[in-house]
This record gives structure tokens, C-alpha cells and sequence, in this order.
């Protein structure tokens, strides 16, 4: 596993590439601008990407967040890639399904699931 | 352990969104010692943040010249927090729903949402550079859902 930047590590298996928030709180305006470049410099440098983004450490975040998410969703799919977050925390699950975004977003229970095809939809 | 009477503060920060984070690590251990849940800590957390960046970047615009203004009183029984900027004020009637349509797919446009969501009370002065928030620890029997209306 190597880092990209201090903020998400990054992981590549046989199907996904793997990126993992390490930070317990996502929030300020500069760290969600430095994950957002090293998420989009990943999913620039593949073709079709299967980009899996683990929230295992996340217990907080802001609508900015949300932000992030949309923008990286829509450059992955512009180059025909999949997208999955998974080990969403409940309170910030909350978040996703008031908002709706459960039904823009694949969002799986752990990490097995998001790597395997079919994939697991939490909830 | 529970305070006996209500704790309150008055600060004036910068336009800038870090500003907030002494404030609102001092507000949550407040809330924690008074014995809030961890939703209500939670809660209370994410719609301060949300406000917080609605007033420095739509209110005040991030200039550096102008000051946010939050106050707020933790009861044993709820908190309540206000937060006024120096900007020209908004409808928040007008804001779209974020849920709806294409504002589904936007990257923006969430905060009042969430603050709406998470909070037992919400109000805007008449300018709508004004917004006083309410978190109940214990949800009343007769409040059903959330409000939003002009103060």
C-alpha cells in the first residue's frame, strides 16, 4: 500500500483500485481540495477504472464531502469506470440516504463486497 | 456531570473556515458534559460546520474584513446556537432541494438541507444574514418535524 498524499492511502489489487480516507475527520476546505487532486490523478491515470473508496477511518464530514464524491463519480464515468464507496459509518450513512445520494452512489457494506462483481448494497 | 445552569458564549471569528474549530471543539465538549447523545453531539457538529461555511463563503464572500458573529446556550435540556454574518442576507425559501431533479447530481447546494435535517429548530431573520438553530436533547411530543421560517 502506498500514499499519495498524507490524507488517503491507495491500494491496487486484481480488479479495483482501492483508496482509503485515513483521516477520522474530513473538513477543511484544503485537505477535501488535496484529496479530491490525488483521487482525480488516479482515475486520470487508468482507463475504465474500478475505483473503490473505503470510509473505514471517516466517523465525520461535511457537505463538501458530498462535493467531492459527485465531481470524482462523474470523471469516472465520463471514462466509462466504476465507482463504489463502502465501510460507510451509520451516522454518516445517514447523511448519504437523507440526501438521497444512496441512489446516485454504489455504496457497499466492507470491502469484500465492493471488490467482488456483483457487488453488496448497504442499508 | 450535568451543568446546573445553562452555559453561554459570545465570539466573533474571521470569514475564513477554519475559524470555527475552537469554537465548536468547546461547544461539543459542552454538549458532551451535559450528557447529549452522540447524535445530538453529532448533529449539532455538522449543522454548525454547514452554517459556518454558508456564512463565510455566501454571506460574508470570504472577505477578510468581515467577521462572523455566533452565540450560543447549552440548557439541560437543548442547544441553541446563533450565527450572523455580515453579508447581504438570502431568501432561504428560495434555495432549491437539493434532492430533486438534476440538484441531485450537483456538487453543491446541501448545507441548509442538512442544517434543516438535523436540527429541531431553524430560523432566519428577515435580512437572512441571521440563523438561529435548535437541537432538543430530548425531542418534544408535540414538534413532529423540522421548521424553517422567518423570525
Amino acid at each position: 500500500m502506498a500514499a499519495i498524499k498524507p490524507k488517503i492511502s491507495v491500494e491496487y489489487t486484481g480488479n479495483a483500485t482501492i483508496m482509503t480516507f485515513t483521516d477520522e475527520r474530513i473538513l477543511e476546505e484544503r485537505d477535501i481540495q488535496a484529496l479530491q487532486e490525488s483521487v482525480m490523478s488516479v482515475v486520470e491515470q487508468a482507463e475504465q477504472i474500478n475505483l473503490v473508496l473505503d470510509f473505514r477511518n471517516v466517523r465525520f464530514l461535511s457537505s463538501a464531502v458530498l462535493g467531492l464524491l459527485i465531481r470524482v463519480s462523474k470523471k469516472v464515468y465520463e471514462r466509462q469506470g466504476k465507482l463504489r464507496l463502502c465501510n460507510i459509518d451509520p451516522k454518516i450513512y445517514e447523511i448519504f440516504r437523507i440526501t438521497r445520494l444512496t441512489k446516485v452512489f454504489d455504496i457497499c457494506k466492507d470491502l469484500e463486497s465492493a471488490t467482488s462483481t456483483g457487488g453488496k448494497t448497504a442499508g | 456531570m450535568a451543568a446546573e445552569s445553562p452555559i453561554s458564549c459570545s465570539m466573533v471569528l474571521e470569514s475564513k473556515p477554519s475559524a470555527i474549530v475552537g469554537l465548536c471543539n468547546k461547544l461539543l465538549s459542552e454538549l458532551q458534559s451535559n450528557c447529549f447523545s452522540q447524535d445530538d453531539i453529532f448533529a449539532v457538529h455538522l449543522a454548525i460546520e454547514e452554517a459556518f461555511i454558508n456564512a463565510v463563503r455566501h454571506g460574508n464572500k470570504m472577505d477578510p474584513a468581515k467577521k462572523v458573529k455566533i452565540e450560543y446556550l447549552v440548557g439541560s435540556d437543548k442547544v441553541e446556537i446563533s450565527m450572523t454574518d455580515q453579508g447581504d442576507g438570502f431568501d432561504p425559501q428560495g434555495v432549491p432541494d437539493p434532492r430533486v431533479g438534476e440538484n441531485l447530481y450537483k456538487p453543491q447546494g446541501r448545507g441548509l438541507f442538512l442544517i434543516n435535517s438535523y436540527m429541531d429548530v431553524v430560523t432566519f431573520n428577515e435580512r437572512g444574514n441571521r440563523v438561529h438553530i435548535v437541537r432538543f436533547k430530548e425531542k418534544p411530543s408535540l414538534t413532529g418535524s423540522q421548521s424553517q421560517t422567518q423570525a
